[in-house]
């Protein structure tokens, strides 16, 4: 694991940190906005991985179990939400659910 | 006797409130009964009131008005010779024009109407002569004003009517605003309203002259000049002729224009205090009774002439009285209600005979046609030009410019002879433009003249027979009640006065006789073009007050409102509204419910800090 330089593994993290982004801002589904919710907090996992490993410090894989925690919290609410809004508007489309007039 | 007064009053009242609640369910047979009865048992009380007079000055308390302190106004009546001269005139001339309404207004709509205000009118005019203190006297100032309103705009469905209603309703009210703070005056100085006292107390409380007392003169002169139609309060008459020719007869000639009169020979001791204001108060009428009866000269509106003529006559009786002489002031306003009611009423006569048509040049020939008209306006016309020893007018108007002569005011004098020449003269245009030469239209060609001998001939030929020097006999003085006239002790010779008046008086009559009759072409084809064209038209405009009202009041008020409309101040108010409404616009847009828009604003959020903390941290780590 030595052999991979602390700076790809930040930067494989970014890549997906700004693929889950863009699929958050750019995705119309609900589904496919949780899905990138779940990629951009593993990106953050992954660099909390990278930094604890070339420091030799066991306080990012602690902070790692803590996100993926939050990964399944976050997962499970988020899944009843689109449960929810499915049944209200048999779609998931996040667009065509806003009742306001602004 | 009180009671008898008090009587005349009520009736008119009890009448007015009848009629008023009836409305139009009642017919208009029984609203011109009940209209023209309540009067004329009014003038039957007042009658039986005027022979059983005493002679003493009395006083009748009905009750307290509003008792406040000291502040205590009754509602009381005052009889004594003035009051009850102006009741006999009020319910006197008001009961034949009433009378003549009948015939007048037969077939109108509204007769209902028409009589509550009339009888309102009475019953006001009635309380403004007989009150005992300034107050209630206000009171029946306002109610005649009130009423004046009502029937000049009678004919409300054309707008113009309304508008001289307005008119006259709001440029007496300028008059009206000062006597009321004459009357603030009067009673912060001396502590009362009541007429009586307040005459007793002037005198020691106020020199001669003194500042105060000249103020409180001007106010009190103020309400008098827009109610009875003087310079410069007088542009409301001539328009106020859209009302009924009945009512120009009651309220516009005969009676409410002279309220200013009465008022300020009422107060005659303040007016002598203040000898400056009482000299304003002849000049006034001097200018007042010319300019007026030039105005006359160049009127084709038969009632407008009259109106003109009507301020003019008031002219002569506010000389009288500038010259201290209200004896003669309410003379000639005693002469002046006969036989200007008899001019007014012989016009409604000729109006109605001829369809509504008032118009001078659409009028004429009709003297064979219409003989009780044409009597009536000889009769009053001789009353009008003061012809001498056998017209009423002659007798009042001669003894104002006598007295005029006595107190050496020869500006006066002057200013009356000329009017005198003038009066003559549109006089003569008048009865020769409505009797004689070639008839001007198809209503004047076939007049229907009025045959109802009661409603009709009776009042015309009661009201002539007064226009002679039976009604000047009956005016018998009023004796004590004001102080004496400047002529009393004069040793100037009345006689020569007499000779200059009817000099004057045939002056006017023959020099209208040459213009009309002989020189007719040559009147027309001057008035026709050039300066003489203009000289007719500002005298048809009355000197064009009306325009110098227009230009120098209203529109720079006017202006003045819509420059306010837009100030500044009120731009800078509205555009802290205009910035908020558009904040408000702005954010609404962004609270849209859409997911995806609240994730990109929140990534531009963090990367704004974040771009703007490495660049402030300036990359030191």
């Amino acid at each position: 694991m030595n052999g991979i330089p602390m700076e790809h593994g930040l930067m494989l993290a970014a890549i997906l940190f700004t693929l889950g982004l863009a699929g958050l801002m750019l995705r119309r589904s609900m589904l496919f906005v949780l899905m990138s919710l779940e990629i951009m907090l593993n990106a953050t996992g992954l660099a909390f991985i990278v930094g604890s490993t070339a420091w030799n410090q066991p306080d990012g894989q602690a902070m790692f179990l803590l996100v993926i925690t939050l990964a399944a919290a976050e997962a499970s609410v988020g899944l009843a939400l689109m449960i929810q809004l499915y049944q209200r508007f048999h779609s998931l489309k996040l667009d065509n659910v806003s009742r306001m007039r602004g | 006797m009180t009671a008898t007064t008090v009587i005349s009053c009520l009736l008119p009242l009890a009448s007015t409130v009848t009629l008023a609640f009836a409305g139009e369910r009642m017919g208009p047979r029984a609203s011109t009964l009940i209209g023209v009865g309540s009067v004329g048992l009014a003038a039957l009380a007042t009658a039986w009131t005027l022979l059983t007079y005493s002679g003493a000055s009395q006083g009748v308390t009905l009750w307290t008005w509003v008792a406040v302190d000291d502040f205590q106004p009754t509602i009381g009546l005052t009889v004594n010779r003035l009051s009850l001269l102006m009741m006999a005139i009020i319910t006197g001339v008001g009961f034949l024009i009433h009378l003549f309404a009948a015939w007048y207004m037969a077939g109108e709509v509204g007769i209902t109407r028409f009589y509550a205000w009339m009888n309102l009118f009475v019953f006001s005019m009635l309380i403004l002569v007989l009150a005992d203190n300034l107050l209630l006297l206000f009171l029946g100032w306002e109610g005649v004003g009130l009423c004046s309103y009502g029937l000049i705009g009678y004919y409300y469905q054309h707008e113009a009517n309304n508008w001289a209603a307005f008119k006259a309703f709001i440029v007496t009210r300028i008059g009206d605003v000062f006597l009321a703070l004459g009357m603030f005056l009067i009673f912060v100085k001396l502590g009362t309203l009541d007429i009586g006292q307040v005459l007793d107390q002037a005198p020691q409380v106020w020199a001669e002259g003194s500042a105060t007392a000249n103020i409180a003169a001007l106010l009190i002169l103020g309400g008098a000049l827009g109610k009875s139609a003087q310079v410069p309060l007088h542009t409301w008459l001539p328009d106020a002729m859209a009302g009924p020719t009945p009512v120009s007869a009651l309220i516009h000639a005969a009676t409410m224009v002279t309220a200013g009169v009465y008022l300020i020979a009422r107060l005659n001791g303040l007016f002598l205090l203040a000898p400056d204001v009482l000299l304003l108060v002849g000049v006034i009428g001097a200018v007042s009774l010319l300019l007026a009866a030039f105005a006359a000269l160049a009127q084709t509106d038969i009632k407008r002439v009259l109106a003109y003529s009507t301020m003019s006559q008031i002219g002569y009786m506010f000389v009288a009285l500038g010259v201290g002489a209200f004896d003669a002031a309410i003379f000639h306003l005693t002469t002046h209600a006969f036989f200007k009611a008899l001019l007014f009423l012989s016009a409604g006569s000729v109006i109605i005979s001829c369809h509504h048509e008032q118009e001078m040049g659409r009028l004429g020939g009709l003297w064979r046609k219409l003989p009780v008209a044409y009597a009536g306006f000889i009769v009053g016309g001789a009353a009008l030009v003061a012809l001498p020893l056998i017209s009423a007018g002659f007798f009042s108007k001669d003894e104002i410019l006598w007295q005029a002569m006595a107190a050496d005011q020869i500006g006066l004098l002057l200013a009356g002879l000329l009017g005198a020449v003038l009066t003559g003269l549109y006089t003569v245009r008048l009865i020769l433009g409505i009797f004689h030469g070639e008839p001007g239209s198809d209503h004047a060609r076939q007049p229907e003249p009025g045959r109802n001998p009661v409603t009709h001939h009776l009042p015309l030929i009661v009201l002539a027979a007064l226009s002679t020097f039976l009604g000047a006999w009956l005016y018998s003085g009023l004796g004590e009640l004001f102080p004496p006239a400047p002529g009393e002790n004069s040793e100037t010779s009345h006689t020569l006065l007499q000779v200059l008046a009817t000099g004057a008086v045939v002056a006017g009559l023959a020099l209208a006789g040459w213009l009309f009759v002989m020189r007719r072409q040559w009147l027309h084809s001057v008035a026709g073009k050039g300066a003489g064209a203009r000289c007719w038209a500002l005298l048809n405009r009355a000197w064009g007050f009306d325009a110098l009202f227009k230009w120098g009041l209203v529109r720079p008020w006017q202006w003045l409102v819509r420059g306010l409309r837009f100030d500044f101040i009120n731009r800078g108010m509205n555009l802290l509204a205009l910035i908020a409404r558009a904040g408000n616009a702005g954010l609404v847009r962004t609270q849209n419910g859409r997911m995806r828009t609240y994730a990109c604003v929140m990534v531009l959020g963090v990367t704004v800090i974040l771009i703007s903390l490495v660049l402030t941290s300036g990359g030191g780590t």
